[in-house]
């Protein structure tokens, strides 16, 4: 099912105070129209982002004193009830919306039976990412997030040593290792500071540590993968401990950037007053979710708030304040999901569309049921940063797709041979129940000894990592010289030819024994880490 | 003393059993290897004690048969010592599948040997005639198995080295042969417990050679790029073969021993097999990438054109990119260029690349193979990842490299049902932005199937020997 829906874009100026960003560029202006489509910028709308009317015009988009007569409107921050009222029955709204926050919202655009595409429901597949506008706004909000706190912190960033004396990199925590994270722990390090981050996702490790920061774990092992590139809601136990971390982190750091920041709901508390009381005056914390109550329990949304000599940032504009470059890659995202709606001069709503059906709020005033999702769920591996879901700790992770891609099995899995072992297990016993029968019992006793043995070597064996199975080779034939044992046992009184052929045993099985082992230690000695990498606990190895 | 030797045994044993665990981890790989050169050593000293006092007080003539006797161990245990020691001093990082290959013929031929010993001078049996029957009956099995593993280690040794071809050899009606072979090794165990006119000796003379030759003729039909799962499967068959010496000496720290070594090695074996979707009995008599046992595999000759880059070229995206994952095959490892792409890795990762490692469970000849040649060449082994946990990875990837290997990355093991590699898992660089196959030519793979990848819109060849492109790369690169 697909919907013409019409021609003529409006862009109108943003209304949220302090909101400086617009949802088309010049350059986006040019994109759409080269396309066929017609846009209507309001008037002044790209003046506090540093694009001039001027600049759209020539860009080939009409500047106009309202847009809310456009059949479609493209905005970044969810409308307010009055622009809702202003706009057009049945016209499509393409921005934010926010809509667990802002139920009123959602009832007047009902109301007004009108589609709205919440840009925020856009989900997180590799083919959606060039729209994905919290990925983008994401990351320029954790650099800016930097830029703030050392505006504000008394000091250097990075190392001084000057004649007049010298200071030491500043110290900076950033809490959660998401876009926004890594985008702080980058622009951090640029600066010269020294970071740690902490995430709940052992994936993020790898790329805490491609930026040259300190990746920071507790002392408990859980982790905190959570299904669709989100991380899951930890235990109990597991934030006490992630509370002692921060608490202990406290006393040395100058600045600490919380990224947790979760779309439609409150965000978590990750630093309580008494980490704050922990840190030193003059440090900084910056509370990127102010917005969302904040994960400071004492940030002040929009504000500095000072306690102790502590500044706490509670700015909510903070992408806002890079407007320039914030709206392009808003506008950019904005003319790829265009991209998904139809070719030619007229924009058309796919309904069964993948990415589109799941970000639309309400098709003509009504919310449609959910498609039965096919697309796999982004995966928990290591990502580079422009890639790395924004996944907050604590944050609840998304419902997971209805149909999962099957995981390829894991081929070192015991479980898979399970069966198998338990059948060969049953008939051994038979058998042995069988010779009991007439076999003496020194045999039996024997018999005994070699099952359970073999289901020893079963169990610790399966758990080998595949690059250690050349040494584990050369050792189980170290060990299998033991043979050794056997040939000394027939060296008898006598020199016959049984001690002969004994003798000759021991020899091969000595043989064995020195060059298995040997080789083995030499093996081991060349399996190295990389210099200055910190001891892996758990990970993947 | 029977007490001390219990003990130690049972020492000896755990110990063992704790080397193995330790060999789970890198971590912990250092110590278990010398928990078991302890147990190794408790377990042979011991043992030697125990056989210098003896059961009782020797007299005279027995004192000076026991010195000739303990001269001759000595001698044994020094030369043999010493001839491991260079072994395992001198074998290069590259010839190490033969000579795991070797050391398993020993423990093969040792337990052919012990097997003899015993059936002419039993020790420790216990009167009565089952008793009798079934030591032999030990006897049997432990020189069968014995035997197989060292004829069988000896060809997969020569395959390894180059000596025999790596091509399977396939006699007709050869399992007809294997099957009267194995029959006559089974159904010989009747007359043989029966010692049939007192010629038992020769009866199992004659069943050594038939397990010779069918373990010649077992390895000789398998080709050179299934020799992970072969020299896996003999490293079990060895342990198997201390087991049975066990069983026939009635001595608890050799079963235990071969137990643990046996299931092991048919671990190994078993991960192998999935590595590749086969099963063993299809490794083992499967005759796999002739075409005769294949007869279904399509002739989709690969359309499209193949695109050839320059080092220079090659180097310059190297340069530019972030995410670079190198994927090493058995070509690498004839080539002997581990150094030259590590001295790549090293220049990279300077300039802020992060180059990482894909290794295929079946890449090289040797389960884990890559792993240690890249060990060897100084490549930190935290770069070095397994298939798991890289594939995901390959779509964040800038530049994939692609180092001799062929049928590890052949994207029809996914997508074309009639490919005879399909249903293998894969390492799947073609989701990459670039792959660069460094290749000598454009022949097939060990499959001997064509492999679409090498035509992709993503894929570039440089061809030529993978060290000298890796030089050439090398030398781009630190402009």
């Amino acid at each position: 099912m697909v919907r013409a829906v019409a021609s003529i874009i409006g862009v109108p100026k943003e209304t949220l105070p302090g909101e400086r960003r617009v949802a088309a560029t010049p350059e986006s202006v040019k994109k759409l129209s080269q396309r066929g489509l017609s846009l209507h910028v309001e008037k002044g709308a790209g003046l506090e982002a540093g694009y001039s009317d001027a600049a759209y015009a020539e860009a080939g988009a009409t500047v106009v004193d309202s847009v809310w007569q456009c059949e479609t409107l493209f905005k970044v921050r969810p409308p307010s009830l009055d622009e809702v009222a202003k706009t057009k029955d049945g016209a499509l709204i393409v921005s934010l919306m926010q809509p667990e926050r802002n139920p009123a919202l959602v009832d007047a655009l009902k109301a007004k039976k009108l589609t709205a595409l919440a840009l925020e429901r856009i989900p997180r597949v590799t083919r959606a990412q060039k729209m994905d506008v919290l990925s983008s706004q994401a990351n320029l909000s954790g650099y800016r997030a930097v830029v703030e706190a050392a505006a504000h912190l008394q000091g250097f960033m990075g190392p001084q040593v000057t004649a007049a004396g010298s200071t030491p990199p500043a110290k900076v925590l950033i809490i959660g290792a998401g876009v926004a994270g890594l985008a702080a722990v980058g622009a951090a390090r640029a600066l010269g500071a020294e970071v740690r981050a902490f995430d709940t996702r052992a994936a993020a490790r790898e790329q805490v540590e491609s930026l040259g920061a300190k990746f920071l774990e507790v002392s408990l092992q859980e982790s905190g993968e959570g299904q669709g590139g989100y991380a899951k809601t930890m235990s109990p136990e597991f934030i006490a401990a992630e509370m002692a971390l921060f608490r202990a982190q406290a006393k040395e750091v100058d600045v600490i950037i919380t990224t947790a920041l979760v779309p439609g709901t409150k965000a978590p508390v990750l630093v309580p007053k008494d980490v704050v009381e922990q840190l030193r005056p003059g440090s900084v914390v910056v509370d990127m979710a102010a917005e969302q109550g904040g994960n400071c329990e004492l940030t002040k949304p929009g504000e500095v708030a000072v306690f102790n000599g502590v500044k706490i940032l509670g700015f909510t504009d903070l992408a806002s304040r890079m407007a320039a470059t914030s709206s392009r890659f808003f506008a950019m995202n904005l003319v790829h999901l265009c991209g998904e709606l139809g070719t030619g001069d007229t924009l058309t709503l796919p309904l069964e569309n993948d990415v589109v059906r799941p970000a639309l709020l309400l098709h003509r005033g009504e919310a449609l049921p959910a498609l039965p999702v096919k697309e796999p769920s982004p995966t928990a591996a290591p990502k580079p940063k422009d890639e790395a879901p924004k996944a907050p700790p604590h944050q609840p992770h998304a419902p997971p797709p209805a149909d999962a891609k099957p995981q390829q099995e894991h081929i070192t899995a015991p479980n898979r041979a399970a069966w198998g072992s338990t059948l060969g297990g049953l008939i051994v016993i038979a058998v042995l129940f069988g010779l009991g029968r007439f076999a003496p019992s020194d045999f039996l006793q024997h018999s005994t000894v070699f099952v359970l043995a073999c289901f020893v070597g079963w169990q610790v064996v399966w758990s080998v990592t595949p690059a250690l199975h050349t040494p584990l080779m050369s050792v189980t034939n170290a060990i299998s010289g033991i043979i050794i044992v056997g040939g000394l046992l027939q060296v008898g009184g006598s020199v016959d030819l049984a001690t002969v052929l004994g003798v000759l045993a021991v020899f091969f099985a000595t043989i064995n024994i020195a060059g298995g082992f040997l080789v083995t230690e030499r093996m081991l000695k060349m399996f190295r880490r990389e210099e200055g990498a910190p001891k892996a606990s758990g990970g993947h190895r | 003393m029977t007490g001390v030797l219990v003990v130690a045994y049972l020492a000896a044993g755990v110990l063992f059993i704790r080397s193995l665990a330790g060999l789970s981890k890198q971590e912990t790989a250092t110590e278990g290897n010398e928990l078991g050169m302890v147990g190794m050593a408790i377990a042979v000293a011991v043992a030697l004690v125990t056989w210098i006092l003896g059961e009782h007080e020797p007299n005279a003539a027995e004192l000076h048969l026991r010195s000739t006797g303990l001269v001759m161990l000595a001698a044994a245990i020094g030369v043999g010592f010493f001839i491991g020691a260079v072994l395992a001093k001198r074998v290069e990082m590259t010839g190490m599948p033969e000579l795991v290959a070797v050391l398993h013929s020993f423990v093969g031929l040792a337990a052919v040997l012990v097997g003899f010993s015993s059936y002419l001078h039993p020790h420790g049996i216990a009167a009565g005639d089952v008793a009798k029957a079934v030591h032999e009956v030990e006897v049997w099995i432990g020189v069968a198995v014995g035997a197989i593993t060292f004829t069988g280690s000896i060809i997969a040794w020569g395959k390894l080295r180059g000596s025999i071809s790596g091509k399977p050899l396939l006699l007709p009606g050869r399992h007809a042969l294997n099957g009267l072979a194995a029959i006559a090794v089974v159904g010989g165990t009747v007359p043989f417990v029966q010692d049939l006119g007192g010629q038992g000796i020769w009866l199992l003379v004659a069943m050594t050679v038939i397990a010779s030759v069918l373990g010649v003729h077992l390895v000789m039909a398998i080709g050179g790029a299934d020799m992970p799962v072969v020299v896996s499967l003999l490293n079990s068959y060895s342990g198997w073969a201390a087991a049975a010496a066990g069983f026939m000496l009635s001595n608890d720290l050799l079963i235990v021993t071969g137990a643990l070594v046996g299931s092991s090695g048919t671990i190994l074996s078993i991960i192998m097999c999935r590595a590749m979707n086969r099963s063993i009995l299809n490794v083992v008599f499967g005759g796999f990438g002739t075409g005769d046992a294949k007869p279904s595999t399509p002739s989709t000759a690969v359309s499209g054109e193949v695109r050839e880059l320059k080092a220079d070229e090659v180097g310059a995206a190297l340069l530019a990119a972030k995410q670079v994952v190198i994927v090493p095959g058995y070509g690498m490892a004839v080539s002997r260029a581990q150094g030259s792409v590590q001295e790549l890795t090293r220049t990279l990762r300077e300039k802020g690349v992060n180059v990482r490692f894909a290794i295929h469970p079946v890449a090289g000849r040797l389960p884990g193979h890559m792993n240690v040649l890249l060990a060897e060449a100084g490549v930190p082994y935290d770069i070095v990842l397994e298939m798991e946990h890289i594939n995901a990875d390959f779509p964040n990837t800038d530049v994939v490299l692609v180092i001799g290997a062929n049928d590890i990355v052949n994207p029809s093991a996914l997508d074309d049902p009639s490919s005879s590699i399909y249903g293998m898992p894969v390492l799947e660089c073609w989701k990459a932005k670039l792959t660069v196959v460094l290749k000598r030519g454009m022949a097939a793979g060990y499959a001997g199937i064509d492999n679409p990848l090498f035509t992709l819109e993503k894929s570039r060849m440089l061809f030529g020997d993978a060290k000298k492109s890796i030089d050439a790369l090398v030398g781009s690169v630190r402009k």
